[in-house]
């Protein structure tokens, strides 16, 4: 589904890595973690084209990432749900319609009108569907953009930081969402690092871990 | 089938063809002006470029109304002038002797000139009309070589001033036609810059409108970046994104626009009326048709508010990732 080779991203003359491969196989649990400034935000929107990178190949559902053109890219992110680190919603509009907001914009939002209720019940977010994201707490707004970014029913879920601003409890609740997510089949990425949260997963499901450090890709062993 | 039916056939399908795209692209016109009320939520509006769209239009609506009234009453009066000068010409005879018998002569001639359809000299009653503006009323004509006058009426383009004036000059020595061609010259070359400069004002204003609808949209495009952003981050396509701004910005032109034709057609319904006063400035109004010219402008300023922002939103749409 998603694929780099040998990708390398920089700017201002300066390489934020290079070299790097990896592959989203459908029903994949990847987690990314490094060092702040590592690049895993960078690598993470390689990964649904809101960059585009400076060497190597990106390959989405078998297109090169740099041949496409603008349709094709969104017509691709509605393949792919991200859950951002700064959620992205839009204050004007509730908490319900942000949800729909992918729905809305590939003409699909009578189908997604069936499934709010159910998904809101999920992400604990029934009581507050009608207020604005400005009135939801850190942990609201984190899960109302995770039924965000799965309300297209999407092959590939990126989450970037996901937990930052949750407490433990939280932070839980939100993997076990996403552990649900991957168990329907869907692929998860998931960018942190949070350690806890990495070694909490494997209890619940077979993951697998990269670490983005100094420039490189590494798969992370037993020191986490 | 004859070869006829099968061509008849063939236009036909091709009526019924172009016929369906017409309806279709009216659908899709009428579908475009309702809009999409979630995509329309989707962009909140931002009341600023909301006011100064509002205002631009109405005000260059108002001025293009204006324009238009110039360039139309231009237009009107250099043809009202061409004709009524085009029309006539003057026959100026000398102040000699047997005046009468010359102009006898003179009118013989005209009766037989093609082209002319009357020809009348004037009384000594109308000479001293035509001079006392010039020479004040108490004018002792008779003391004085006044030369004799005739007005000739012109009813076809046969007339040939040149061979007339060759005729005169043997018949009538010194008798002099004057065709009004040096007068209407300068009255057309006057009228026409007139009207060009109504157009040109009509291009001006058409420009105008457009780069300060352009400037609103970028200024409600940039306001709106981080919107566009997580517009873009769900899927939406530049198009359906641009949409919401340029449906908004065309309807806000129209209704400018036609706010600003409606003061400006009223602004020139209260102008003096052209027959009580009867001078060029009081002629500056809409005869006619010419009342639906002002009609056109606010589908104009749609059109053209359409155009800009749906520009200006594809260009900077596609400057963001």
């Amino acid at each position: 589904m998603i694929e780099l080779q040998g990708v390398g991203y920089g700017y201002g003359g300066r390489a934020l890595f290079s070299d790097l491969s990896m592959a989203l196989a459908p029903g994949s649990f990847h987690f990314l973690t490094g060092p702040s400034g590592a690049g895993k935000t960078t690598l993470l929107k390689l990964c649904y084209a809101e960059l585009r990178a400076t060497e190597g190949r990106v390959s989405l559902w078998g297109r090169d990432a740099r041949g496409m053109d603008r349709d094709a890219v969104a017509l691709v992110r509605r393949r792919i749900g991200v859950v951002h680190q700064d959620c992205q919603f839009l204050d004007h509009l509730p908490v319900a319609e942000n949800i729909l907001l992918p729905l809305i914009v590939a003409g699909r939002q009578d189908e997604g009108e069936r499934n709010l209720r159910e998904l809101l019940a999920w992400v604990g977010l029934t009581e507050q569907a009608g207020q604005y994201p400005p009135e939801l707490s850190g942990g609201e707004r984190q899960r109302a953009a995770l039924a965000r970014a799965v309300i297209t029913s999407p092959e590939v879920i990126l989450a970037d930081e996901p937990t930052g601003n949750l407490d433990w409890e939280m932070s839980q609740r939100l993997l076990t969402l996403l552990v649900e997510l991957n168990r329907m089949g869907k692929s998860v990425l998931i960018a942190t690092h949070d350690l806890n949260l990495i070694r909490a997963s494997k209890a619940q499901v077979a993951t697998r871990t990269l670490r983005l450090r100094n420039g490189r890709l590494q798969q992370a062993g037993a020191d986490l | 089938m004859s070869r006829l039916g099968r061509i008849l056939g063939t236009i036909l399908r091709l009526l019924a063809h172009v016929l369906a795209l017409m309806l279709r692209q009216v659908r899709r016109f009428f579908a475009f002006l309702a809009g999409d009320p979630q995509a329309d939520r989707a962009v909140p509006p931002t009341g600023f470029t909301a006011s100064l769209t509002l205002f631009t239009a109405g005000a260059m609506a108002f001025l293009a109304v204006f324009a238009l009234a110039l360039a139309l009453a231009t237009g009107r009066m250099a043809e009202q002038w061409g004709d009524q000068l085009a029309r006539t010409a003057t026959l100026r005879l000398p102040a000699l002797e047997e005046v009468e018998a010359r102009t006898a002569t003179a009118l013989r001639i005209l009766d037989q000139t093609p082209g002319v359809a009357e020809a009348r000299a004037l009384t000594t009653e109308e000479n001293q009309a035509l001079l006392e503006p010039w020479l004040g009323p108490d004018l002792p004509l008779g003391s004085l070589p006044v030369p004799q006058l005739i007005e000739v009426t012109l009813d076809g383009e046969d007339f040939d001033a040149a061979g007339l004036r060759a005729r005169l000059e043997g018949e009538l020595p010194g008798a002099v036609l004057d065709d009004h061609t040096r007068w209407r010259a300068p009255l057309f070359e006057a009228a026409s810059r007139l009207r060009a400069l109504g157009l040109l004002s009509l291009l001006l204003i058409a420009a105008s409108t457009g780069a300060m609808i352009t400037l609103a949209a970028q200024a409600a495009l940039a306001a709106n970046a981080q919107v566009i952003r997580v517009l873009r981050l769900v899927g939406a396509r530049d198009i359906y994104i641009a949409r919401a701004f340029v449906r908004r910005f065309t309807l806000r032109a129209a209704w400018g626009a036609a706010g600003g034709t409606i003061a400006g057609v009223v602004a020139v319904l209260l102008l003096p009326s052209a027959d009580t006063a009867g001078g060029f400035l009081t002629g500056l109004g809409f005869q006619g048709a010419g009342w639906l010219a002002p009609v056109l402008i606010p589908p104009l300023a749609a059109i053209m508010a359409f155009a800009a922002t749906r520009a200006a939103a594809l260009r900077m749409l596609r400057t963001q990732s």
